[in-house]
């Protein structure tokens, strides 16, 4: 849950301005971006996820070497990408 | 050295390591805490304590949101949970959080319909799908996933779904830190700062523990180089004579933190006069309750909450480990009545807890092979 999980704007859903389609460890999934409104949030950048909001900006060798370091610490990363991938948080068409 | 070369950078972890060595005043011994259940995590995992120098020594703080839950809120949730036509969600850490006799999964197992979600919006949804029963979301953390919850229940308030309501246990970091520097228990001299809550609120926060406590306190990522670093940083402080507020994880921490969610926060939630944390006891205005506008969608409005207090197990020490003042071995039912599988404290529960990091990776800690070395 305290995981900050970094992920990268494939694409801005557009009749839905708060949420972003993000590719995080490989999943893809709607992450809401309201909390980075005002803060050009583009396709290709980068942000940190925490329980399906993204709270921050980061550059892309800050994104690697933090998922380089979740998929280190092993279990607790393990369940909260489980827990992510059963998610179905508000995709595109749901919300 | 073990682990080091597994290091994003081992070269500069021992160069940092060496650099840490030489700023040591000999004769002087240096404690360190670690708000963050993150950092206790890393610093477990890979064995930072046996890159320092014999005198520096880091303890355990209070920031494992499962932690610092009481059992009397699991209790009142459980009690929620079985009401009827009630859905409870929550996140996974606190699916086997011990109340004063049974966990969520337990209840889930009896037959209460209690549900694991990765984020509150997923709770949101299920509210949206059942409209004919009663969705409850028990949100927990610091103010890391406090303004995700604010969003959530704005979202609710604008879609009024009245059938959603939080039952919310959101703590903050600045009034447990401010008790622990208040105990008589504990000599520290500085401060490793919560990385991901400091995104939230900035670094702004923590200047009266350098300036009312003269406590150097370093915000820090969490990596293993992250954590040296900011070691390096608080000893470079305390050679120096100076005492501020650092920001070692100025690369995503901004200085001000995120605006927005703070805003989110302060519209939806206000604080409370007081809360219970587990084994800090009652510390004023610490948490969060949701404010009168969005009453529809409190859960301690819509229900009649019992309001159930539980003492702690006496066997259980979570308490000192939270406040730093044991080291998780040296709890009496650690390893043994207590393990991650059965855990009687919060601490061996949540993967951030300091109890549940040290049974995983920290079994051969510097300090750990001392002690069992001398009995």
């Amino acid at each position: 849950m305290c995981l900050g999980i970094p992920g990268e704007v494939v694409e801005l859903v557009a009749d839905q301005p708060d949420l972003a389609r993000v590719s995080v460890g490989g999943v893809r999934r709607a992450v809401n971006i309201a909390l980075l409104e005002g803060e050009g949030v583009a396709p290709g950048d980068w942000i940190l996820i925490h329980v399906g909001f993204a709270l921050s900006r980061i550059d892309e060798a800050e994104a690697r070497a933090a998922m380089e370091f979740l998929e280190g610490i092993g279990q607790a990363y393990e369940d909260e990408m489980d827990a992510l991938r059963e998610s179905t948080t508000e995709g595109p068409g749901a919300g | 050295m073990r682990y080091v070369d597994e290091y994003r950078g081992a070269d500069k972890a021992r160069a940092l390591a060496a650099r840490i060595a030489g700023l040591c005043a000999p004769g002087r011994s240096y404690t360190f805490m670690e708000v963050c259940g993150g950092h206790t995590h890393t610093i477990y995992k890979h064995g930072i304590e046996d890159h320092l120098p014999e005198n520096v020594t880091l303890v355990h703080g209070p920031g494992c949101p499962v932690c610092v839950i009481p059992m009397g809120r699991v209790d009142d949730a459980l009690h929620l949970a079985r009401q009827p036509d009630t859905i409870m969600t929550s996140f996974g850490d606190m699916m086997r959080v011990p109340g004063g006799s049974r966990s969520f999964l337990d209840a889930k197992a009896e037959g209460a319909d209690i549900r694991m979600v990765y984020s509150p919006l997923d709770a949101l949804r299920i509210a949206r799908q059942n409209r004919d029963k009663r969705v409850v979301f028990m949100a927990i953390g610091f103010e890391t996933t406090a303004p995700s919850t604010a969003v959530t229940v704005q979202r609710a308030a604008a879609e009024k779904l009245d059938n959603f309501s939080v039952f919310c246990n959101h703590v903050t970091i600045i009034p447990a830190v401010k008790a622990i520097l208040d105990s008589p228990d504990l000599r520290l001299d500085g401060f490793l700062g919560p990385g991901h809550v400091s995104t939230v609120i900035g670094c702004h926060p923590y200047r009266f523990i350098a300036a009312e406590y003269g406590k150097p306190l370093v915000v820090a990522g969490f990596e293993p180089l992250d954590i040296l670093q900011s070691i390096h940083l608080l000893l470079r402080q305390l050679a120096e004579g100076r005492c501020t507020v650092e920001n070692q994880y100025a690369r995503v921490v901004p200085w001000d933190g995120n605006p927005k969610a703070l805003r989110a926060l302060s519209d939806v939630m206000e604080l409370r006069p007081s809360f219970e944390w587990r084994g800090l006891g009652t510390i004023p205005y610490s948490a969060l309750r949701i404010r009168e506008a969005y009453a529809a969608h409190d859960a301690e409005r819509v229900f009649d909450v019992p309001g159930v207090r539980v003492a702690d197990p006496t066997s259980c020490q979570c308490g000192e480990v939270l406040k730093g003042v044991l080291k998780p071995w040296q709890c009496k039912v650690f390893g043994t009545a207590c393990t991650p599988e059965t855990p009687i404290g919060t601490c061996m529960v949540s993967s951030e807890g300091a109890c549940a990091a040290y049974y995983n990776f920290g079994r051969f800690t510097r300090t750990a092979v001392r002690e069992a070395t001398r009995t």
